[in-house]
């Protein structure tokens, strides 16, 4: 193994050479897959509490009197609906309706909306934003600025509330409060990639190795581990959420990714709204679905799906549940086929596999652990 | 992690450890950690020809799934079973009882074995990979 010198590194990178992290080259980032295991890193998470050095993460800012007017003609879902102080999931599509990149939407004030986009996209996103923006509205790249810290699991609100004045009980699901964090500024959103509880803490990046030791400090009585990618991978999958270059492509739209539930066609033009009008016009070919492994073996991305001996699909992602203890995974089946309950064959090295499509999420929290939800609009 | 001195190694970090015409081929301490936690081991039925350099199975980690290769010529006489129900036991004694295969060896495999890694000479192979 080698360590590459050009790769980007956070402000955490000696920290995790510290924990004797695993390193590898993500997207152009040196990020830890793993400290000690990724199974007992993904158990903390389920369980007790995990931290997540997601620096890589990019940071937009968008800002002026038509700040949401600019972001409701790039992004999918209706940011005009947000109050301040909340957060959506949402996407950005090519005119041809493929997914530019998946984001999360926050309206910091009547003029002001922050997007953490994913680390690969960022410049991208950025020049398609700015690209797109005939509106009194700045487009400002801010990923410098911002450090993130995933806080994640059931103890994840004892653990941050330690180190914060802010009521974490306070902050919905999908809220935020702009708060302090160690004597810190710093953003608190109740968000996350795991499928549970937790929170996503974004502050200065001259801050956030003394806020990572404070935050383990703060999560030893729980038993805190710091968590790579390896387990963020597990736990994204298990609660079925989607990772761009897999499920999410510049030529998949969001219809096809089961994420129907984020496009706003009601709320005006957008970048891509007519080309998802013609789809759902002419009918999706394809969808996203998952699927468990009926006999062993573990489908990996990129494997092909076989239904009735014919090619059917492609794995998007797939690997071992630690929490389920089954082997599941995501692919892309013809509409018809994209419904729980139907038999498939994944490759396997060249051997077919038995498999069946299935319910999702694989994962979902127990009700008494989940933070109160925004009404439904 | 001290490598037994009676096995021989590969460059892939397979190891062998020959008595008589069988040999009983495994993966490296170092190969299981870089792996990580295992969870799933692919091995060929008795009787499945193995040729040394070309792939027998595979193990794979919650991560990433890694091709073995195997280190003799021969025939498969039994895959580890243990490694079936319980294959995190891979991680915990990859060079005692988390075997892979026995192999009933072809003749003229003894040249074959030669010219793999002693214990020290797999041990500074590692130290500087």
């Amino acid at each position: 193994m080698s360590l590459t010198t050009d790769l980007k590194r956070t402000p955490l990178f000696d920290a995790h050479l510290a924990s004797k992290a695993r390193m590898v080259d993500f997207g152009g980032w040196n990020m830890p897959v793993q400290y000690s295991s990724i199974l007992e890193e993904h158990n903390a998470v389920r369980t007790s509490v995990g931290l997540f050095d997601v620096s890589h993460m990019g940071e937009i800012d968008v800002i002026g009197p038509e700040a949401v007017q600019l972001v409701d003609y790039v992004a999918t879902n209706h940011a005009a609906k947000l109050k301040i102080g909340q957060a959506h999931y949402s996407a950005l599509l090519y005119p041809h309706g493929g997914i530019v990149d998946d984001i999360l939407v926050h309206k910091v004030a009547d003029d002001h909306i922050f997007i953490c986009v994913n680390a690969s996209n960022q410049e991208k996103d950025f020049e398609h934003i700015a690209a797109a923006n005939r509106f009194r509205a700045k487009v400002e790249f801010t990923s410098d600025r911002y450090a993130q810290l995933a806080i994640q699991g059931p103890r994840a609100i004892d653990t941050l509330q330690k180190l914060t004045g802010t009521n974490l009980a306070e902050i919905k699901y999908y809220w935020f409060a702009d708060g302090q964090i160690s004597g810190i500024d710093a953003r608190i959103a109740r968000t996350g990639y795991t499928g549970e509880d937790g929170f996503e803490i974004y502050i200065p990046p001259s801050e956030a190795a003394r806020i990572w030791d404070e935050l383990l400090a703060a999560g030893a009585e729980f038993g805190i581990r710091p968590c790579g990618l390896g387990a963020r991978n597990t736990l994204r999958l298990e609660a079925k959420m989607a990772l761009y270059g897999h499920e999410l492509t510049a030529s998949i739209t969001p219809l096809e990714a089961d994420l129907a539930w984020i496009v706003k066609m009601d709320k005006g033009d957008f970048i891509g709204r007519a080309a998802l009008e013609k789809q759902q016009h002419e009918g999706l070919k394809r969808k996203l679905v998952g699927f468990e492994m009926r006999s062993r073996g573990i489908a990996r991305d990129g494997y092909e799906v076989i239904i009735e001996g014919h090619p059917a699909g492609w794995v998007t992602s797939g690997g071992p549940s630690p929490t389920l203890n089954k082997n599941i995974g995501l692919c892309y089946l013809p509409v018809e086929k994209a419904r729980p309950g139907v038999s498939m064959q994944v490759m396997i090295r060249n051997v077919p596999v038995e498999a069946e499509t299935v319910q999702t999420p694989f994962y979902k929290r127990p009700a008494a652990q989940r933070p109160v939800a925004p009404a439904k609009n | 992690m001290t490598y037994p001195e009676t096995y021989k190694y590969t460059k892939e970090h397979e190891w062998v450890r020959v008595e008589g015409d069988q040999a009983t081929v495994g993966i490296s301490d170092h190969a299981q950690h870089e792996l990580g936690d295992i969870v799933f081991v692919d091995l060929p039925k008795p009787g499945t020809q193995v040729v040394k350099g070309q792939t027998f199975g595979s193990v794979e980690s919650v991560k990433a799934v890694s091709d073995v290769y195997s280190p003799v010529s021969g025939n498969v006489l039994e895959a580890n079973d243990l490694l079936s129900k319980t294959p995190e036991r891979l991680n915990e004694d990859p060079h005692g009882d988390a075997w892979l295969i026995k192999v009933k060896l072809a003749p003229g495999s003894a040249e074959e074995i030669s010219s793999l890694m002693s214990a020290a000479d797999y041990q500074k192979y590692v130290g500087a990979e």
